[in-house]
């Protein structure tokens, strides 16, 4: 409820987006704030990936907009998106494997003299001050990416989103394929980033995880918002009923917002 | 054997160009205890000046091959460049002017791949491919196929002169190797060349503007390829339609023999410097010894098929290279 008093880092506005004759968004309204866990929450095909690629910049909308502050974008690349503060941490990470930790750290920001010369030592302890910050245990920064484990690798993928100066940072299935002991690493990062202020959105299959860390949750089904509401007024059940589509979905929506 | 079995299945970097010194070291040894005259100055100095043009253009091939494509087109590059000096020096332009002349032209080759690969997203095989056959017919619509000779001393310098014990060619190569090198491991243009051979899509959704880059290792591989038909030129004082004939095969040979991946994402200039030095030596130890030239493409055939199953054996174990997918 106090969200709503609060205004949001990015509001989506009537998005669409079609691929063919499939619709896989339509008309969807979504308020996104800081300090909060948002999880976005749906069956395969719903719509949770294509939403984030387009709110990452990756793909564009047929229809809606954007609105980040007071200013509106119909579509982003994704440069522009992570100018705008929005970073991703995508399923697959995005990560260069054959190049080092502080290389994908830096990917596309690395600090240069003269603007072309990159300045190798800067890269590491700036990397090893963020990766400290986020208690993440990388021994050797100058090892291939492609080397580490699961978790380590998501760390160097959310320390990239952090250094890219995002205020965002939306996570796309983190812990998909992950262990018990590395999915609770990740669930602790990223409260600690909401502790720090960030808007952070994640899109999970796990129930259980949704409900552990997230403080609002919006379902998604068939490319629309089935409902939006707050985690602790909604019951797992509830919200596997909403999925399936078997119950009342206004009653629920207007229950949980 | 344990320790040997690590060192052929882990990670080492510097693995290939490890190995390619053993092996460098070896074939050192064998022919100077052959021939006497292996390890002679004057022996010597004729295997670094044909090496010094394969280096040229095969660093260039370095670069394009790091991002996990390939330029067939560098031989015809070569020769169009040639031409395109001859030409212009026999119109009275300044030695100095034609030179830029033609590494321009080889510079916009390059372009003109790297911009159909990059924003057209055509396969680099294919494009350079076409590019190969269209510069060579360039080249030959511009002599009418007939070889243009006669060049004023200042040109043939740059093949034939001398500098110290050296020439020039030598020294462009080794100025070209140490910018090479510079370029690959210290600068942003270096490693969003190993990015795009190891994850185009991560660099461009990292904000990157990967098309640009990938056009201007292109750029540079065409420009590379331009001073090697410099150096052709202006040592046989010929501008030859056909020069730099097979020079694509000889230079990715190279690269790959010193350790570059084809898949791109990993590349070392080293490598490739000592992968030249080493076909020069068995090329120059192979005609020292009377061995006829069909077993010299013989065996040196078969040297680089053994180098790949090497490292593509070493690579599939190589933790770091099986979740690249």
């Amino acid at each position: 409820m106090s969200n709503q008093k609060r205004e949001p880092i990015v509001r989506i506005v009537h998005l669409s987006k079609s691929y063919g004759n499939i619709k896989a968004l339509s008309n969807i309204n979504l308020e996104i704030y800081s300090g909060e866990i948002l999880a976005i929450f749906g069956d395969n095909g719903a719509g949770k990936s294509t939403l984030i690629k387009i709110l990452a910049g990756a793909l564009n909308a047929d229809q809606g907009t954007i609105v980040v502050g007071d200013k509106i974008y119909s579509s982003l690349s994704p440069s522009k998106a992570i100018r705008l503060g929005i970073s991703t941490v995508y399923q697959d990470l995005a990560l260069v494997d054959c190049l080092d930790v502080a290389s994908n750290i830096f990917l596309g920001r690395e600090p240069a003299y003269a603007g072309f010369f990159v300045d190798k030592n800067k890269m590491e302890s700036e990397s090893r001050r963020v990766l400290q910050g986020l208690e993440l245990n990388i021994p050797n920064l100058n090892s291939p990416v492609g080397l580490l484990s699961g978790g380590q690798r998501q760390g160097v993928a959310v320390a990239r989103s952090i250094f890219q100066g995002g205020k965002v940072i939306i996570f796309d299935e983190p812990t998909a394929a992950m262990g018990l002991q590395e999915s609770a690493k990740v669930i602790k990062l990223l409260q600690k980033l909401r502790e720090e202020g960030m808007a952070v959105v994640v899109i999970s299959h796990n129930l259980h995880h949704v409900f552990e860390i997230s403080d609002r949750i919006c379902v998604m089904r068939h490319g629309q918002i089935a409902a939006i509401c707050e985690t602790k007024n909604i019951l797992p059940n509830q919200i596997v009923e909403l999925i399936m589509g078997a119950t009342n979905i206004e009653a629920y929506a207007a229950a949980g917002v | 054997m344990q320790q040997v079995k690590r060192l052929f299945v882990t990670g080492n970097q510097n693995f290939s160009q490890i190995l390619l010194g053993l092996v460098l070291l070896i074939t050192v040894i064998v022919l100077s205890l052959a021939s006497p005259f292996f390890l002679t100055w004057d022996n010597w100095r004729n295997i670094l000046d044909q090496s010094a043009l394969q280096v040229i253009i095969a660093i260039g091939m370095t670069f394009v091959i790091c991002t996990g494509g390939i330029d067939l087109s560098v031989g015809s590059i070569s020769a169009l460049s040639g031409v395109c000096m001859a030409v212009a020096m026999h119109a009275g332009v300044s030695v100095e002017l034609a030179i830029l002349l033609g590494i321009t032209a080889g510079a916009l080759v390059g372009m003109s791949n790297g911009w159909l690969i990059s924003q057209l997203n055509l396969n680099p095989f294919i494009v350079t491919l076409g590019t190969m056959s269209v510069v060579r017919g360039a080249a030959l619509i511009i002599t009418t196929g007939i070889p243009i000779y006669g060049f004023p001393k200042a040109f043939t310098w740059w093949g034939n002169g001398h500098i110290g014990p050296l020439n020039p060619p030598m020294l462009i190569a080794v100025f070209i190797a140490l910018l090479g090198a510079l370029v690959l491991n210290k600068t942003k243009l270096g490693y969003y060349t190993l990015a795009l051979g190891g994850n185009e899509e991560a660099l461009r959704r990292s904000g990157v503007a990967h098309k640009v880059y990938k056009l201007m290792v292109y750029t540079i591989c065409g420009i590379t390829a331009a001073l090697g038909g410099l150096v052709v030129t202006a040592r046989l004082n010929t501008a030859e339609p056909l020069a730099g004939w097979m020079f694509e095969l000889d230079a990715i040979a190279a690269v790959v023999l010193g350790g570059t991946d084809m898949k791109g994402g990993r590349g070392s200039i080293t490598g490739t410097i000592m992968a030249c030095l080493l076909l020069g030596m068995l090329r120059n130890g192979l005609t020292i010894l009377n061995i006829p030239s069909y077993y010299q493409q013989l065996a040196i055939g078969i040297i680089i098929l053994v180098a790949i199953i090497v490292s593509e054996l070493r690579l599939r174990n190589a933790p770091g290279h099986q979740k690249n997918s």
